[in-house]
């Protein structure tokens, strides 16, 4: 085996055993704070394993969406919970039947057995869509493939994707107001960040929106790092104005999704079937689609963490 | 030419890479929050610089040069400015610095 | 790039360690995570498996079907952690009321 060839195999088998060495911990451990902040070392490697498997895309939005984002979110949550430090509780009746621990194992077995062999007994060399997908690249409107099938050849599912963000959201305000937050002020540091870091974030979204057309990015990374600068701002205790909560928040949350409805609703008006482009305005009409999705995106996932609804009390 | 840069730039990956050992030996073996807070910052700032030196040596323009001091700089003022908070919620939390 | 297996194998781990803890686990906070991590899992098999174009680039669709996966995983995981505070303020206790196995 060449050098190169075992390098690399001890590198990805490092890689591999980390990571399921890291989930068990982060599962496993009896500190919630410990187990969260080991849960975003994990998806900060899964971010690296999407590098080594050519899925820079996936690395872009794993790194901001999946480790930096739910990783926010988790530690907000523990901090409302006012963690009590609880161990692995198990429920009383159950610890003791020897019978639920042989069917668990049994059950466990089995899962690992089967995927395993059913992904291994996969076909070698199988393409799948790439092939058709490169094919038409040209009359897609972009060049990069992700954004080409993400935008393009499963428009429709990217529309559903963005009305689950919607969904999840009307789901956290039906449920009350703002929960109260502690009110642990972080010092001056945040409010000397913030005029460096957010301007910077809304360049970079930028830039990782118009690059997404030929290079790694899209509208989702660069919705998730607006999000971040809301999240910055949340942080910090920044109360935005009521005027601001009410109308305006609602139109920015739904104006993606809405632009998106509309774009393939006019579409079908000109006489092409529902968010069927045609060949010469696809990379306008996406680019569009895009820019509003990522404002809609960013603001979405700030109000997430914000986890209630804005300028209503929550009664406790 | 080429050798002579590839070289450079595995020795500066190799010195980063030093640089990241001993923070992270630092993060086990030193006493307390401070110190290890200490390691980390200054130890794996200064081996993220290293490698990516190593790494504008194989850059083929310069723009991506400017693009890895940017990530550079980033992470400096990020690392910063969480080694103050983790310090000072510590310290508000009445954690003593180890004493010899 | 004759790791993909190897990658493969990884994820079916993550997502049985995930199916375990989601199992055995009571705290509700632990069951996200665990959902979290079946979902990682998930991904990478996805992905790894998108590899197998020897050759050339990576199947695209497996990708944008992933970053999907990842925006409805946020979204999942922000309203679990909503309902949970909201069990956790009605009954004081982070766990799902436990009917009696009898």
């Amino acid at each position: 085996m060449e050098a190169i060839t075992l390098l690399q195999l001890i590198f990805d088998t490092l890689l591999g055993f980390t990571l399921l060495w890291l989930a068990w911990q982060a599962l496993s451990s009896p500190d919630l704070f410990r187990a969260i902040v080991l849960f975003i070392a994990f998806g900060l490697l899964m971010a690296l394993t999407w590098v080594r498997l050519n899925a820079p895309d996936i690395a872009l939005a794993e790194a901001a969406i999946g480790a930096g984002l739910t990783g926010a979110l988790l530690l907000s949550a523990l901090a409302r919970l006012k963690a009590k430090n609880s161990a692995t509780i198990m429920t009383e009746q159950v610890k003791n039947k020897p019978l639920f621990w042989l069917l668990l194992t049994m059950l466990s077995l089995a899962v690992t057995s089967g995927l395993a062999f059913s992904v291994l007994t996969l076909q070698e060399n199988s393409p799948g869509l790439s092939i058709w997908v490169l094919e038409n690249i040209e009359t897609s409107g972009v060049s990069n493939p992700v954004t080409a099938v993400l935008l393009n050849y499963r428009g429709y599912d990217t529309l559903l994707e963005m009305s689950v963000l919607l969904v999840a959201l009307l789901g956290i305000w039906s449920l009350g107001g703002v929960p109260k937050r502690h009110d642990s002020f972080p010092g001056q540091i945040l409010n000397i960040l913030i005029p460096l870091l957010v301007p910077l974030l809304i360049m970079v979204a930028g830039y990782l929106l118009w690059a997404g057309a030929h290079a790694p990015g899209g509208a989702f990374q660069a919705g998730s790092l607006l999000g971040a600068a809301g999240i910055l701002f949340l942080l910090v205790g920044w109360q935005f104005g009521t005027q601001f909560m009410g109308l305006p928040l609602r139109i920015m949350i739904t104006f993606g999704l809405a632009l998106f409805i509309a774009v393939g609703v006019a579409l079908m008006l000109f006489g092409n079937q529902f968010l069927e482009y045609p060949s010469s305005l696809a990379g306008s009409l996406i680019f569009l689609i895009e820019a509003a999705a990522t404002l809609s995106i960013g603001i979405t996932l700030a109000a997430l963490f914000l986890g209630g609804r804005p300028g209503l009390r929550r009664h406790k | 030419m080429t050798l002579l840069i590839d070289i450079l730039t595995s020795l500066l990956l190799i010195a980063g890479a030093v640089f990241f050992l001993g923070g992270t030996i630092g993060l086990f073996r030193f006493p307390d929050v401070y110190t290890r807070l200490h390691a980390l910052t200054k130890a794996d700032n200064v081996g993220l610089g290293l490698m990516m030196a190593g790494l504008s040596l194989q850059a083929d323009s310069l723009a991506t040069v400017g693009k890895l001091l940017l990530i550079w700089l980033l992470v400096l003022l990020a690392s910063a400015s969480v080694a103050h908070l983790i310090a000072k919620t510590a310290r508000q939390r009445g954690i003593e610095p180890w004493k010899q | 790039m004759n790791n993909i297996y190897l990658y493969t194998l990884v994820g079916v781990g993550l997502f049985s360690l995930g199916l375990y803890a989601l199992i055995v686990h009571a705290h509700l906070l632990r069951k996200i995570l665990a959902i979290n991590v079946m979902g990682s899992g998930v991904f990478l098999i996805l992905v790894a498996l998108a590899n197998r174009t020897y050759g050339t680039a990576p199947d695209p669709v497996p990708h944008a079907m992933v970053i999907t996966g990842i925006v409805v995983a946020i979204s999942a995981t922000a309203l679990a952690l909503a309902l949970t505070l909201r069990v956790h303020t009605e009954t004081g206790r982070v766990e799902l009321p436990e009917e009696s196995l009898e």
